[in-house]
């Protein structure tokens, strides 16, 4: 079981969805703090509801406001660095390019993207999880097998 | 028990760090790992909110204030006592540069040490805090290996200030020619 995780956990990290991170915040986990990956990715998860709300509604406005979208993002980027999530990021990046650049179409087209990214990545690590708590105690990410 | 007493006193020196950061993710991330270096840990979401934990906005009202009641400031003062202060750069109202700058302003903060931290790696943004004050920078997402550079500013930290059972590092070649009896009741040794 513990090496279908693992397995799980590289799939994750070799498709591009985690980086460094993410193995990061898995060697603050320990026998006093348990479920501390777990417990930093529901906080992302709900901050992030909040960020996509307020990006969505910014980006009906006419004419969109750039600096609020790039803001918006700039934190969106932050969180999603600290979790690892890879691919959201570049997603957010890219958003963040185009808001420098102005470009409306560019920023609605690569938000779409972003939802599908976090959507994604919001599913698979949910099996993880499920499946790591099935497997029991958590391993520290350097003990090897 | 002599020189076992030296050892102690350094095992049980807590260092309080407060830390600052408008991300709910980022407080935690921080917060976890200031505690896995055993630091006692305050954390508050904004820069307003630290110079209040401070006891700064008092003592900004203190100075410019003729007939202010100075006990009021150093009541304050006593009441926190933080070693370091780690601050994110970017936060809506008074962010990191802003919040250095006025803790460095401060006769009774400016020789808390302060760390900045961003998810930007913008050279002029690095410098400018690093001239007004900052010990260190650290890069987003920040990592155990960066934590831990904060251990020597904490200790010198320390040795700025006038609390009981400190042992200021230049100090200690005296405290261990002090007789066992004398070690336990270390005050005002500067």
């Amino acid at each position: 079981m513990q090496r279908q995780l693992a397995t799980m956990k590289q799939s994750l990290f070799d498709q591009g969805y985690l980086d460094e991170q993410f193995v990061q915040l898995e060697e603050l986990q320990d026998e006093v703090n348990p479920n501390f990956v777990e417990e930093v990715v529901t906080l992302y998860y709900r901050d992030s509801v909040r960020l996509v709300q307020n990006l969505e509604q910014a980006l009906e406005k006419n004419p969109l406001d750039f600096s609020k979208l790039d803001s918006y993002m700039h934190q969106f980027k932050g969180s999603s660095s600290s979790i690892g999530a890879k691919k959201v990021k570049i997603e957010c990046t890219q958003f963040r390019e185009y808001c420098r650049t102005g470009n409306g179409e560019g920023c609605k087209r690569t938000f779409q993207q972003l939802k599908k990214e976090y959507a994604t990545l919001k599913k698979k690590l949910e099996v993880y999880f499920q499946f790591a708590r099935q497997v029991g105690p958590v391993e520290k990410a350097r003990r090897p097998k | 028990m002599n020189g076992i007493i030296t050892n102690a006193e350094t095992t049980t020196m807590q260092f309080h760090v407060l830390a600052v950061d408008d991300s709910v993710i980022d407080r935690k991330l921080i917060e976890r790992l200031l505690k896995t270096s055993s630091y006692q840990v305050t954390v508050v979401d904004s820069g307003v909110k630290a110079l209040e934990y401070l006891g700064l906005v008092d003592d900004e009202i203190a100075n410019t204030n003729t007939d202010s009641n100075p006990i009021s400031t150093i009541k304050n003062h006593h009441e926190v006592e933080v070693n370091l202060i780690i601050t994110d750069y970017c936060m809506p109202g008074i962010n990191g540069y802003d919040l250095l700058r006025k803790i460095k302003e401060s006769t009774t903060l400016k020789n808390i040490p302060v760390v900045i931290m961003s998810s930007e790696n913008i050279p002029s943004r690095i410098n400018n805090c690093l001239e007004q004050g900052a010990e260190e920078f650290f890069l987003k997402p920040v990592k155990q290996s960066d934590v831990n550079k904060l251990k020597p500013h904490l200790m010198r930290g320390k040795g700025k200030e006038n609390q009981p059972n400190f042992v200021v590092n230049k100090r200690k070649p005296m405290a261990e020619c002090l007789s066992p009896d004398r070690i336990r009741t270390k005050y005002n040794y500067i």
